[in-house]
């Protein structure tokens, strides 16, 4: 029996190695395959038109990126903003100021939130938000809209991106030490203070990779965000104006791309677009939580 | 008509300036949901001595030290009554100012807690919290405070450093600079030197008997051993009543079966 337990031992590790080196080796594997199919349209064109251009017409072989970019941006800033306070605040009550039963409560609430499929949220959005959109929002700004608008699609995702915001939010909080809240209310803090002062700023890296997971996931979010925002070729700053987010322009547009030369090349290119600035997201994310571990 | 009775019994126990005690505990019952914490202790802590509260893991020593600042409050379940007086207040009464209350203790944990800020900032956070805002008065503090737990020396130059750049022993020490800093007039202390190694402690140890002529301390452990070198007066627990409580003698005669066991185990 003993014999081969030196060789399992040795296979084993190594096959954990191999799992860990598929998983670490797969995002520049997309990156790169992305990368190659788009580099037909990269020659045609050059980079700095491709991103800075606002001129889309493919049939006639114009291929500006930037209503597209800036309309993905705009819906997830839309939603951070309505989404971030919100979590922020829930999950310091959560954890913080009220019962423990209320957390047993909540878990399955987010969780059922984050199970629910996107096409649930994006229906939800056309019977519930564009009305609200259009009956509600717009007349107070004295504005009129089909309600197929950047606000619809930030609303939308807003909702979609709480249910993990918050738990991670949640779990940050918990991990400060009971005894340093103690700590801070011994020395004469009162309860929001010590919250203040102690709870946020030691899971403050937390709360920076929650917000961090949340615009990532709001800026890739795909189906629940076309169906409700509009997707016209324009960029706007009116958030009532409907607008095309990069998914949404490669989700309605891969089952005919062949039919236009560089097409498919073009939807590559904006998948590759769509990786780069989520890594560039997550970059910039990861520098601010090594920032904010050193002390002040 | 007057009843005298009653009056007697909702009246504090004098712990003023003038008495020889500093906390007095009536009738104390702690409730988590349906079992009892602590049965209806009675103690009198003396001024300027160092009580060692001593007892098995899980006989509510914690609990009694927690209620004795109010942290009780933070654990929804804990249902406490009875009578707690500092400096001639029940302190269990409804209170509106929570802060001052607590700054009149300063805690010391199991563990070192610093906060997450400079050390500078850890010892300022209290006197801050009074409203102590004039910089050369904080720099005073901190210099003093961690004079008075022998820190100063080996921290002096890197006053603005996370804590985390100190040993476990030298951050324990920092927590009892910042308790000080608040100028509490009692020490609570729950196995400050449990995470320490021994020549951590015994620094630990050394400030207690140093501080004990301007402080009350309340020291709670389950060492036997430490209980003897530091007590004054030892209040002996076991599953959430009072035992046997006296002065050092009792570690020599003990009176109670339970006492002289623990002691033997503990020996």
């Amino acid at each position: 029996m003993g014999r081969f337990r030196y060789s399992y031992n040795f296979i084993t590790g190594k096959w954990m190695l191999v799992t860990l080196a598929v998983i670490l080796c797969l995002p520049v594997i997309i990156g790169i395959s992305l990368g190659i199919r788009s580099a037909d349209l990269l020659h045609d064109n050059g980079l700095i038109d491709l991103l800075f251009s606002s001129a889309w017409a493919p049939s006639k072989g114009e291929f500006g990126f930037l209503p597209f970019i800036l309309s993905s941006l705009y819906v997830t800033i839309i939603a951070f903003v309505l989404a971030a306070p919100v979590c922020l605040l829930a999950a310091m009550y959560i954890t913080q100021f009220s019962k423990p039963r209320m957390m047993k409560i909540m878990y399955p609430v987010a969780d059922v939130m984050a199970g629910i499929p996107s096409v649930i949220y994006g229906m939800w959005g056309i019977i519930v938000i564009i009305p609200f959109v259009r009956d509600v929002l717009a007349p107070l700004f004295n504005v009129h809209t089909t309600g197929y608008s950047i606000l619809s699609g930030g609303i939308v995702l807003a909702v979609m991106c709480i249910p993990y915001m918050l738990n991670m939010l949640i779990e940050s909080f918990k991990t400060v030490p009971q005894g340093l809240r103690e700590s801070a209310l011994a020395l004469g803090a009162t309860h929001w203070q010590m919250v203040k002062h102690v709870v946020v700023r030691k899971s403050f890296p937390g709360i920076l990779s929650a917000f961090g997971l949340g615009i990532t996931k709001a800026f890739g979010e795909t189906l629940a965000v076309m169906m409700v925002v509009g997707n016209v070729v324009q960029f706007s700053l009116n958030p009532f104006d409907p607008a095309y987010p990069l998914p949404a322009l490669i989700a309605n547009n891969f089952g005919e791309m062949m039919s236009i030369p560089m097409y498919d090349s073009a939807l590559m290119f904006a998948a590759l677009i769509l990786l780069v600035v989520i890594l560039i997201i997550n970059l910039f994310f990861r520098y601010f939580i090594y920032r904010s571990k050193k002390i002040r | 008509m007057y009843n005298n009775e009653n009056v007697i019994l909702n009246q504090c126990p004098n712990t003023g300036k003038d008495s020889l005690n500093a906390i007095s505990i009536r009738d104390l019952n702690v409730f988590a949901d349906k079992t009892q914490i602590l049965k209806s202790l009675n103690i009198d802590i003396p001024k300027h001595k160092i009580t060692v509260i001593l007892g098995p893991s899980g006989c509510g020593k914690t609990t009694l030290l927690k209620s004795m600042n109010r942290l009780t409050d933070l654990y929804k379940a804990l249902e406490v009554s009875g009578q707690i007086c500092i400096h001639g207040e029940d302190i269990l009464l409804s209170h509106k100012d929570m802060s001052a209350l607590r700054q009149k203790t300063g805690l010391l944990s199991q563990k070192p807690y610093p906060l997450p800020v400079s050390l500078y900032k850890n010892i300022t956070y209290g006197p801050k919290l009074k409203g102590i805002k004039n910089k050369k008065i904080l720099d005073k503090i901190v210099t003093r405070q961690l004079k008075e737990v022998g820190l100063w020396e080996e921290v002096k130059d890197r006053l603005n450093a996370s804590p985390d750049c100190l040993s476990i022993g030298q951050q324990q020490r920092l927590c009892l600079a910042r308790g000080l800093a608040v100028k509490p007039s009692i020490i609570l202390a729950d196995e400050p030197t449990s995470a320490l190694d021994p020549t951590s402690s015994q620094i630990i140890e050394k400030q207690f008997m140093k501080i004990k002529k301007t402080y009350t301390i309340v020291l709670v452990t389950h060492v036997v051993r430490q209980a003897m070198r530091l007590a004054d007066y030892v209040v002996f627990m076991h599953n959430g009543e009072i035992i046997e409580t006296g002065g050092v003698e009792i570690f020599k005669n003990p009176k109670t079966d339970q006492m002289k066991e623990y002691l033997i185990n503990g020996n």
